[in-house]
């Protein structure tokens, strides 16, 4: 025995270590208790560092760049991204949790006025599984976090507190596929089961028979313990029947992964999952689309503009009452001089019809008064080209109006 | 001479390229890579592919040849791992596959030459695989959590490994001191 295991020493030795940290395991998952001892002495001992690393990152990098390499320009764009995200937070709250209140401010603001009593968080760190969805935040149970807390910022869930430490804590995040969080729709209230484990979230246990659309928003039901009821999930992307369940897909409003700064629910309190629609911010505003245009409707927008245009409806109509269509083979040439019915009132002297075809035509002028002199006779001349004066001057007359609109004067 | 210097002149190569590859550098770099796949991502998005742990235990199982030196390393790495995983992972997954890990890398680098250029690049992507496949079965049978396996994701996560593998071993190469000679296949007892 001791020569084959002389012989197999360095498998033997393999064989003791993986039994050992197998049963360790074993162990631990019998017991259900986490060895607190090792994850405390290792994550104070990465923590300081990682909280080190960062603030060097942020003042040398951040300096060079600020002062060296884009002076000002970041600066500004820095506030103005601030700025943004602050309006965005204002915004998002308002409309989910207080359709009526004043604009919040900011994060400190939206802990200050939600009901479930919060504190902020900083995220400091990931979690070395890559698998597995955790990150690390900078508060403990020095700052009140116990395990188990919910955490949230203002656009969604972002997850749950796994462990706490003294100074830092780890936040097992809603994308991990152990996590499973009690969801809630909009408009039916219909109960589900959020799982995000395949790498794109379902809520899941929806019956075919329950109504759901989709870009329905879906909130926390409150039903898991973990998140108080009325925090905002996401929207469904897709909604379709499946084999007994629904399959529905959502698109979490939160962004889980990518948060920056977090909220502990220290004290969570339920609400009412908000009746009107949540505005997604990031869509552009637009108006509603204009009513549809009346039949009627056109007549104004064909109104002639320039003198080409009335020279245009001119010949539109000239084209129309001899049945000449322009650009048609063996259609022929129109008659140009032809006085149409359809003419337009003219405003400016360009546009005037023949003298002699006028009296041909006394139903074109209703509107002229018999006092006045014919001023709109006269040939159809190019834009810009020089006027002919009319031959008589008309004498003013003692019973003219005096609101009456003066001829234009001539070139 | 006498006997004493000797045999200190005639150290196995292995040990003298340990001695050389300080102790305490290696520490260092093994804290580094592991604070960096903690902190990585959070300074460069979309970098939770890389795991500079493992292909430190690869590196270290590939170049000191010593199974039983590999198997612990890889245990201390995978364990120091396991205690910043969540907490709803137990202790001991890493531990037991970066032993694993190490203690083949280390019987690889008995049976072949490592110090082929392009074989430590493939070693690192098999081993990659063998990680993640492993950790996966042993998350699935043991703990009964159902996680999906995303077989190109992993594919090309190798990859990956495997060319980030080339300079860092590279980087690690030239940190032995001047005068260490790399063992060769034909240095070392094979056992």
């Amino acid at each position: 025995m001791e020569a084959l295991l002389s012989r197999f020493r360095t498998l033997t030795v393999l064989l003791i270590v993986v039994v050992a940290q197998l049963l360790y395991l074993a162990y631990q998952v019998k017991t259900n208790r986490d060895e607190r001892l090792i994850r405390v002495w290792a994550v104070s001992a990465v923590t300081p560092m990682a909280g080190i690393v960062e603030a060097v990152r942020q003042n040398t990098i951040g300096f060079l760049q600020d002062y060296f390499i884009l002076l000002d320009v970041r600066e500004q764009n820095r506030k103005l991204k601030a700025n943004n995200d602050h309006l965005r937070m204002e915004n998002v709250y308002y409309r989910n949790q207080l359709s009526t209140a004043e604009h919040a401010r900011a994060l400190i603001l939206f802990q200050a006025q939600s009901p479930s009593k919060t504190v902020a968080a900083r995220v400091i760190g990931n979690s070395t599984v890559a698998t597995a969805k955790a990150v690390f935040i900078d508060r403990g149970s020095t700052s009140g976090i116990e395990k188990g807390m919910a955490v949230v910022t203002p656009e969604g869930i972002v997850g749950k507190v796994a462990a706490v430490y003294p100074l830092v804590s780890q936040v097992l995040l809603v994308t991990d596929p152990t996590f499973k969080v009690g969801v809630e729709s909009q408009k039916g209230h219909v109960h589900g089961v959020l799982d995000c484990g395949s790498g794109k979230c379902v809520v899941e246990q929806i019956q075919n028979e329950d109504k759901v659309d989709a870009g329905e928003w879906f909130f926390t039901s409150g039903e898991d313990r973990i998140f108080p009821k009325g925090f905002p999930v996401g929207t469904a992307v897709s909604v379709a029947p499946g084999e007994g369940m629904k399959d529905v897909k959502l698109n979490l409003s939160g962004a889980p992964g990518g948060a920056d700064e977090v909220l502990v629910v220290l004290h969570g309190v339920h609400q009412a999952i908000p009746s009107a629609p949540v505005v997604d911010e990031t869509a552009a505003k637009m108006l509603p689309p204009p009513p549809p245009d009346a039949p009627g409707d056109s007549a104004p927008a064909a109104k002639p503009q320039t003198e080409a245009d009335k020279i245009v409806q001119k010949y539109d109509a000239l084209g129309k009452e001899e049945g000449h269509v322009y650009g048609a083979v063996g259609s022929g040439i129109p008659n140009f001089n032809l006085k149409t019915g359809a003419e337009p009132k003219p405003a400016a002297p360009a546009a005037v019809p023949p003298q002699g075809a006028a009296s041909e035509t006394p139903a074109a002028k209703p509107a002229v008064p018999a006092s006045q002199p014919d001023l709109n006779s006269g040939p159809v001349l190019p834009l810009g080209a020089p006027r002919r004066k009319p031959a008589t001057a008309p004498a003013p007359s003692p019973k003219r109006p005096a609101a009456q609109p003066q001829p234009p004067p001539q070139q | 001479m006498n006997e004493t210097t000797d045999r200190l002149l005639q150290r196995p190569s292995k040990e003298s390229w340990f001695s050389r590859f300080q102790v305490v550098a290696l520490a260092a770099i093994t804290l580094v890579a592991i604070i960096g796949k903690f902190y990585l991502p959070r300074l460069i998005p979309n970098t939770e592919w890389l795991e500079l742990p493992l292909l430190l235990t690869v590196y270290f199982g590939l170049m000191r040849r010593s199974q039983l030196a590999a198997l612990f390393f890889g245990a201390f790495v995978g364990l120091a791992e396991d205690s910043l995983s969540p907490a709803n992972l137990p202790i001991g997954m890493y531990g037991i596959t970066k032993t694993l890990v190490g203690y083949f890398a280390a019987s690889v680098s008995l049976k072949l030459n490592v110090e082929r250029r392009g074989l430590r690049p493939a070693l690192c992507f098999f081993f990659y695989f063998f990680h993640a496949f492993f950790y996966w079965i042993m998350r699935r049978a043991l703990l009964a959590q159902i996680v999906p396996f995303d077989l190109q994701e992993n594919f090309v996560h190798g990859i990956l490994n495997a060319l980030v593998a080339i300079p860092l071993f590279a980087i690690l190469d030239r940190m032995k001191l001047p005068g260490a000679n790399t063992p060769h296949i034909r240095d070392v007892k094979w056992h």
